[in-house]
């Protein structure tokens, strides 16, 4: 694809049914109801200049450009505030048109440099354009005048610059601020002349304003106004690949501008139907990670965790690790070995690390990432509705009118599905936060949640026993659609067991701290409020009760009736790119691709007669539970694409012996990560950039993966895991990501309808793709349930084993920062850390004052299982008794305090709740110190002979 | 009482909802003289706006300042009956008069076009004006 700018049609699509015939220029045309002129006339192939106008916010009409003239009106209306009206005569292009457009034109060029030739938006430009178009030919003003010419930019952001010497004040930037990314960080500051866009208040700049970093504005500035620092360093770009984001489980489109092999920058694609033209400060701008000069790019080996690292052939690195393997297997068998696969990974290389596991290690010792995020979400929606994923798509959420958003915290962690959340929300729709802390959801400027229900980390499903006990008490149960779509005498036991006095809200209040009455109220609301969409994240998972907690929520959906249907819905949101697909490709020791057990002969016969191999019949082993066996000496050698065990899993002392205790320890990573620094074998990977693939997001959409760049290290990821499969001694022989896909949708029945050459035609598509849905499945369970009829399980609030006491009487809860993710691999070799540096303790100022700590100051973090410090935020974000930190730094490694214990069904660890304690500190931990000297000593290279001395 | 307490009590006295935020302003302005940055801060808080869109307002009207200015004030229109009634020929001696110690303000359309040159102090409107009244209004403002 060329560099070709994707078409602006002026004003938003109007979503009419209705359409109207009217002339534009003597041409007929036939428009829906409610488009403007504008619109209509760009979407016939005709074009009236403009400048104030882009088709991501609503029209304006200040530029004054797009005047028209319309057959019985007086006057020049602007076309992009005119809506079309049946048998309207409309002329864009007349004399009168012609002299008043110039003279716009002429004014404002007459304030603006005429440095084109030099300017970073030269050619790229719609004043430029327009003044081409309306054939401006000189400017009879000078510049003697009073003008804006030479001021100077404001260059804070790290990412792009603000030069106001080119702004000509459309306020395309501030609307696309309000209306699409909902931020309102910018304004119009000033009236008259002197207006000017002001981020923040008049002692701000970019930086230090209320400003996110999403890009919408430069998005939308037809100037260079605002501008990426990188297209100012690299010129226009020239050629541009669509592809998929590779950060969190939105998924959104890019079109990856190009400059031969530099990638120029990255632009939201309008027609990507999850982000619909809209990005984060991670996907637009957090990219720089692919060339950081810590990426090793050639793969490594060390016979001993105690030597350097020698940096060796693929060859040499290949055979070391096949033959490693083999003599493991030789000697202790199959169960011995097992492998990780990433969600940060293509669907096809996930497909083939679990292929090697089953097939060629011949053990079902495969896991994920996936089993310390959302593995409860598996369980708990495969065994209410059937199947493993969320109900909706994320266009769903236009029609929502109650949104109750547990346990998770979009604006950080989703931002472009929180933009989508919150423009729905000014619309009207009401909002309930469930969450111990008072996330920007709960209250931010435009947003103020109808019930906040801030309860006691760990008392999840005692928070919706007590929901489901209002909605049954109080007679607000949908009875119709539960007799219609689910097990009636499930949902008699469930409601009885609900309805019990020792799950009423006055009741539980003790345990889960919510006041009963604004409990009552969320519980009514979502009941009764119109639509109710349910969105949740790791604050639900991440526990002890995580599946319980998974199927209290479906219990509430199938309840009201809130399922099949747009604008409803039970939706995990995702953490990473592709912990979906990840999930959806067999990376769990118990289920093959599709979600279909390890133990069904059928099953396992369809693969066996694939593959040509006989698999063992019996799950394998989880991730902890591997990590157990190692430190048991049972399991030796694990191969780890594209995840951080040792910072990512909880309780890193123990992750840390059990990597020890192994033989062939082989990670697959872009860069030297902590796991690393236990590891035998480096296999160097690939950036979401350097590969062809498919991502699956949280709504289940699978899309392209396009490769931008050759893969730095040689190999893209999945060429990578064939070789070392063709070093074993298996014949792979794939030589395309789609021919993997191939043998995905062959062997998995959700998928049979999805090719390379589909997506290529449909840009995306919603799993099932099948015989009764083959353009895919936007929501789910229309009509009838996936399993049959909806299952109620009664879930029992078990408080969880980790408790407070005298010695640790806080509890610990994680989470994500915007500008970071997840352990910080990525972000923090970026630009990014202009936001957000270090790991910081919220800490409630009773708690901090009991402690004499201050905002700023280093304190240690101590639970039973760990101490580590930081520094601590006073803030009221959190309740008294709750600290809250991220875990995006391996200087902290947040998780050597949290504990071993896991959900009951699935082992998700409980990340969410610690009890720990908080002190004074002056300095690191000893722990932190001894494990920075190892980190730096397991990650000694050692230095190559090759370096002789000229003679 | 701190003025940021100050004027989150003012606020607070105008209840919710964006269009209380001029009533607000009002007062702030009237009560300290200005609406500085950290008035914006306090007032947007209250309302749950940004500082941006708080900002923008108080920097869109003449009336609204950021830092204070404890002279008196004499607003003189400048708009167009006033123009032609000859304010213009008076603006050099209304200078003279007010030097440091008073601060002109020219404003467009008092709306008394056909009694002009006006001015006003405060919420009192003064018509009809030659150079010699004009004067003595700036010396006893």
């Amino acid at each position: 694809m060329g560099f070709e700018s994707q078409p602006d049609f002026g004003t938003p699509e109007s979503r009419s049914s209705k359409s109207v015939t009217l002339t534009i220029d003597s041409r007929e045309v036939t428009v829906p109801v409610g488009t403007s002129i504008m619109r209509a006339a760009k979407e016939n192939g005709g074009d009236i200049p403009s400048l104030c106008a882009t088709d991501s916010v609503k029209s304006f009409g200040s530029c004054r450009m797009c005047l028209v003239e319309i057959e019985g009106r007086k006057g020049t209306p602007s076309s992009c505030t005119t809506p079309v009206e049946e048998g309207m005569v409309v002329h864009t292009q007349t004399d009168r048109l012609a002299r008043l457009r110039r003279g716009v034109m002429e004014l404002y060029i007459s304030d603006h440099p005429l440095d084109c030739l030099t300017c970073s938006a030269n050619n790229d430009c719609e004043l430029q354009d327009t003044a081409a178009e309306v054939g401006l030919r000189d400017v009879r003003y000078g510049y003697e005048g009073e003008n804006h010419l030479g001021t100077k930019p404001d260059v804070s952001n790290p990412y792009f610059l603000f030069a106001p010497d080119k702004c000509i004040v459309c306020s395309r930037c501030v609307r696309a601020c309000d209306e699409v990314q909902g931020t309102l960080a910018l304004t119009v500051q000033g009236r008259g002349f002197a207006s000017a866009i002001s981020a923040g208040q008049s002692d701000d700049d970019f930086l230090s304003s209320e400003c996110v970093s999403c890009g919408a504005c430069v998005q939308a500035c037809p100037t260079s106004a605002l501008m990426e620092k990188s297209v100012k360093q690299h010129g226009k770009p020239e050629r541009s690949v669509i592809t998929t984001c590779a950060y969190c489980g939105v998924g959104c489109t890019f079109r990856a501008e190009m400059k031969g092999e530099q990638l120029v920058r990255m632009i939201p694609y309008k027609d990507g139907k999850a982000n619909r033209g809209h990005s984060c400060v991670k996907g637009r701008f957090a990219w720089g990670y692919a060339n950081h000069q810590d990426r090793i790019t050639g793969p490594m080996i060390r016979e001993s965790i105690e030597e350097p690292w020698r940096e060796v052939s693929w060859e040499e690195a290949l055979a070391f690790t096949a033959d490693r393997l083999n003599a493991i297997k030789a000697k202790h068998g199959a169960g011995a070995l097992g492998g990780v696969t990433s969600s940060r990974c293509t669907n096809e290389e996930t497909f083939l690390v679990q292929k090697l596991v089953r097939a060629g290690f011949g053990s079902n010792n495969v896991d994920t990432c996936a089993r310390v995020c959302h593995s409860p979400t598996g369980y708990g929606l495969k065994t209410t509705f059937g199947t493993s994923a969320g109900t909706q798509d994320f266009d769903s959420v236009e029609q929502s009118d109650v949104i109750l958003v547990i346990g998770a915290n979009p604006t950080d962690a989703h931002p472009v599905f929180a933009s989508r959340i919150k423009k729905r929300l000014r619309q009207g729709a009401k909002i309930i936060v469930i969450d111990p802390r008072r996330i920007d959801l709960v209250k931010s400027p435009h947003i103020e949640a109808a019930h906040h229900l801030p309860l006691q980390p760990g008392t999840n499903v005692a928070v919706l026993t007590a929901m489901a006990h209002v909605i049954v008490t109080e007679g607000l149960a949908n009875e119709e659609f539960v007799r219609e779509r689910c097990e009636w005498d499930e949902y008699e036991d469930w409601a009885r067991f609900v309805s019990e006095a020792r799950h009423s809200p006055e009741f539980l209040e003790a345990v889960t701290r919510v006041p009963a009455e604004e409990l009552r109220g969320a519980a009514r609301l979502y009941a009764t409020g119109g639509n109710g969409a349910i969105y949740y994240g790791l604050g639900v998972t991440e526990h002890s009760q995580g599946s319980s907690t998974v199927m209290a929520i479906a219990n509430l959906a199938m309840a009201t009736g809130n399922l099949g249907k747009p604008g409803v819905g039970v939706n995990p949101l995702r953490g990473q790119n592709n912990v979906q697909g990840a999930c959806d490709m067999g990376s769990f020791p118990h289920e093959l691709p599709g979600y279909r057990h390890i133990s069904d002969p059928d099953v396992r016969g369809s693969f066996e007669n694939h593959w040509g191999v006989t698999l063992a019949p019996e799950p394998g082993l989880r991730l902890p539970n591997m990590l157990d066996a190692a430190k048991d000496g049972s399991f030796r050698a694990i191969y780890i694409q594209g995840e951080d065990v040792l910072q990512s899993d909880p309780n890193t002392h123990h992750v840390a012996e059990a990597l020890k205790a192994m033989e062939c320890v082989i990670v697959h990573d872009l860069f030297l990560n902590e796991t690393a620094g236990y590891a035998h074998v480096f296999l160097p990977g690939s950036t979401f950039l350097e590969k062809n693939g498919t991502f699956t997001n949280a709504e289940r959409r699978i899309q392209p993966v396009r490769k931008v760049v050759e893969p730095a290290n040689g190999l893209e990821d999945w060429e990578v895991t064939q070789e070392l499969a063709r070093a074993m001694g298996f014949d792979w022989n794939y030589s395309h990501a789609s021919e993997i896909l191939e043998e995905i949708a062959a062997l998995t029945p959700t998928f049979a309808g999805v090719s390379w050459e589909m997506l290529e035609e449909c840009g995306s598509v919603q799993w099932p793709v099948n015989e009764a849905n083959p353009e895919g499945s936007p929501v789910m369970h229309v009509g009838g349930f996936v399993r049959g009829k909806g299952k109620f399980v009664v879930t029992g609030y078990v408080p969880t084993d980790e408790k407070t006491g005298p010695r640790f009487p806080l509890l610990l809860t994680t989470g994500r920062i915007l500008s970071q993710y997840n352990v910080g691999a990525q972000t923090r070799r970026t630009q990014n850390t202009a936001w957000h540096e270090e790991d910081l303790l919220e800490i409630h100022p009773t708690d901090a004052e009991n402690r004499g700590l201050k905002d700023g100051d280093w304190v240690k973090l101590a639970s039973r299982t760990g101490e580590t410090t930081l520094r601590a935020t006073v803030t009221d974000r959190v309740a008294p008794g709750v600290v809250y930190t991220t875990f995006h730094h391996p200087a902290t490694q947040a998780n050597v305090v949290t504990s071993d214990y896991s959900d009951w069904a699935t082992n998700c660890p409980e990340y969410k709740v610690t009890a720990v304690q908080v002190t004074p500190s002056n300095g690191p931990t000893d722990w932190q110190e001894s494990y920075a000297s190892w980190a730096e000593k397991s990650r000694r290279i050692k230095a190559e002979a090759k370096a002789e001395p000229a003679e | 009482m701190d003025k940021a307490q100050r004027i989150e009590e003012i606020s607070a006295t105008h209840g919710t909802g964006q269009d209380k935020l001029l009533p607000i302003l009002h007062d702030v302005n009237r009560e300290f003289g200005c609406i500085d940055p950290e008035a914006e801060r306090i007032v947007a808080a209250a309302l749950n706006l940004t500082r941006a869109e708080v900002h923008g307002v108080v920097s869109f009207y003449h009336d609204f300042r950021s830092e204070p200015d404890p002279r008196p004030e004499v607003q003189i229109c400048r708009a167009e009956a006033c123009k032609a009634r000859g304010v213009e020929q008076m603006m050099q001696g209304a200078n003279e008069a007010a030097g440091e110690r008073v601060r002109l303000k020219p404003v467009y359309c008092l709306g008394l076009c056909a009694t002009g040159p006006n001015a006003r102090v405060g919420d009192q409107l003064h018509s009809r004006l030659d150079e010699a009244s004009l004067k003595q209004l700036i010396e006893r403002s």
